[in-house]
């Protein structure tokens, strides 16, 4: 059976040349970074070598780096340390509605401690206006968290008039750009942020690896008190192996940035101008041009994602989904929603990653492949019939 | 997939009974396109058995095999015997279904109970 792997937004696989700079880090290099004998020393070396290789992905100076466990940790640092450290200017955050899950729920746990948030909508491609942001902004608001990229819809948000905002009324501006660091280029000067969360699992890095870019002079709370590790702001024994990954798979990212974004935008285009040629009734999610290269979101209407899913699965196809059975909270996705698609449409919503590994014959396939599934999904679905009848067939 | 036991993946991949009744003797709908699963069954009745049960389902893999099990376990059954098809009895039949899966997805039943509750009604209304 075919194995074609279309999830690279969900995770990205790991380079060879990532893995083998690595190994070391998980054989004789094994030492404590933070121990002044012989063992600590080429593990020291290479999470400053790692530093610097991040820095240059994002033209920040790597002293201004800070590693962590996850995109998740990265922005709950941002949210909660950011706000923590400068509540006494006021307690109220700005975010959008299409943030994941770990800058939504960071700000709802905030509130329990007395903050307050704003959450700006967006169209229906989920893009936000910045006019909104300014709208939402108060006397007492701190700090904006807006993403770069949503991940779900592939959709690019227009940071940089965000952060002219920002700059203007003297807040701090964070953006997750989780979906887009090492994906598409990003300059922390040229965006006029003042803190970005990235993770090296989105671009061909291992699982595990994170960092913080913080500009210096923002005050931030460590969410880990312990020891001196990354200048006292995030404690405990770093995961060498993994910076060494995240690092070498930025070097790369960075290398590679255009022709990778080439091939990618050719195939992505392929699927997003064919497949809703193939199949009736389908909605292309996020904004058709201005999106992440190798990103195609849809949403079949009439059928459900999760059985979409299982049913390219059995086909050797990986992809995701928004529907709610697919998610564990059986919620549908709220950055769906948030875009003013209905609960019936979202629940049909398909999402593409295309990443290194693919090639054209892998959209053959899946053009070839999903229209019978869905034809077939669409023959047992009460809302297809209900359709056809209102239409009068 | 290994989230689904292989009995549900077989009523998945090959759903029985799946279609409509034309002149049905009842007709049941469970469930919502907000939680994500909907389903729609009908019945045929002859000397009070379901002489024929066929079904439309929306919505994830466990929907779809909980009604092609819920179809196959009713075919043929008095309405009595049909009435007493739990979801918990179909969770046994299929041999299992994720915890998560329980609520939404397992309205076969349901729906099942109120196309006939429907024939029913009709029945005393002195229908045919």
């Amino acid at each position: 059976m075919k194995n074609v792997y279309l999830d690279n937004n969900s995770t990205t696989p790991v380079l060879p040349e990532v893995r083998d700079a690595m190994l070391p880090f998980l054989g004789e290099n094994f030492g404590n970074p933070s121990c002044l004998h012989d063992w600590g020393e080429a593990p020291r070396e290479a999470l400053e070598t790692a530093r610097e290789q991040v820095g240059d992905l994002i033209s920040a100076p790597p002293e201004e780096i800070i590693f962590t466990g996850s995109g998740t940790e990265s922005n709950n640092f941002a949210v909660k340390g950011i706000a923590w450290a400068n509540q006494k200017k006021g307690k109220h955050i700005v975010v959008s509605a299409v943030e994941h899950f770990s800058v939504l729920n960071s700000v709802k746990s905030l509130e329990k401690m007395g903050f307050t948030y704003t959450v700006v909508p967006v169209d229906n491609n989920a893009v936000i206006d910045p006019e909104k942001v300014r709208q939402a902004i108060r006397e007492d608001t701190i700090l904006v968290s807006v993403m770069h990229a949503n991940s779900e819809v592939g959709s690019i948000e227009p940071i940089k008039e965000i952060a002219k905002l920002t700059k203007e009324k003297g807040l701090i501006f964070h953006t997750d750009a989780v979906a887009t660091a090492g994906v598409i280029p990003v300059d922390v000067k040229e965006l006029g942020v003042d803190a970005l969360s990235l993770a090296g699992n989105m671009f061909y890095g291992p699982k595990g690896a994170a960092a913080l870019w913080l500009r210096k002079g923002i005050r931030i709370m460590p969410l880990l008190d312990g020891g001196v590790q990354e200048g006292g702001r995030r404690a405990g024994t770093e995961n060498v192996a993994g910076i060494v990954g995240l690092g070498k798979a930025a070097e790369l990212a960075k290398a590679q940035m255009l022709q990778r974004n080439e091939y990618l935008t050719k195939l992505r285009n392929r699927l997003i101008k064919e497949l809703p040629a193939k199949i009736d009734h389908v909605v292309v999610t996020g904004h058709p041009q201005n999106r992440l290269p190798g990103h195609a979101s849809f949403c079949v209407e009439f059928i459900e994602g999760e059985s979409m899913l299982m049913m390219l699965s059995m086909k050797g196809v990986a992809v995701t989904s928004g529907s709610a059975c697919t998610s564990r909270s059986l919620l549908a996705s709220h950055v769906l929603l948030a875009m003013g698609l209905s609960h019936e449409i979202a629940q049909g919503s398909l999402l593409f990653g295309l990443g290194l590994d693919n090639k054209e014959e892998d959209i053959d396939y899946v053009l070839t492949e999903l229209p019978p599934i869905v034809e077939r999904l669409r023959q047992m679905s009460p809302l297809y019939s209900k359709y056809l009848k209102s239409k009068g067939g | 997939m290994p989230v689904y036991s292989d009995k549900v993946m077989d009523h998945f991949m090959n759903p029985r009974n799946v279609g409509e009744i034309e002149d049905a003797d009842g007709i049941g709908e469970e469930g919502n396109p907000v939680c994500g699963d909907m389903m729609t069954f009908y019945i045929k009745v002859k000397d009070d058995r379901l002489e024929d049960v066929k079904y439309k389902t929306f919505g994830c893999g466990a929907a779809i095999a909980v009604s092609s099990m819920v179809s196959e376990l009713a075919k043929g059954k008095t309405l009595d015997e049909a009435m007493k098809i739990t979801p918990e009895s179909v969770v046994t039949e299929l041999d299992g279904l994720p915890k998560i899966k329980h609520h939404c997805s397992n309205l076969g039943a349901q729906a099942l109970h109120k196309a006939i509750e429907m024939y029913r009604e009709k029945q005393k209304a002195g229908g045919k």
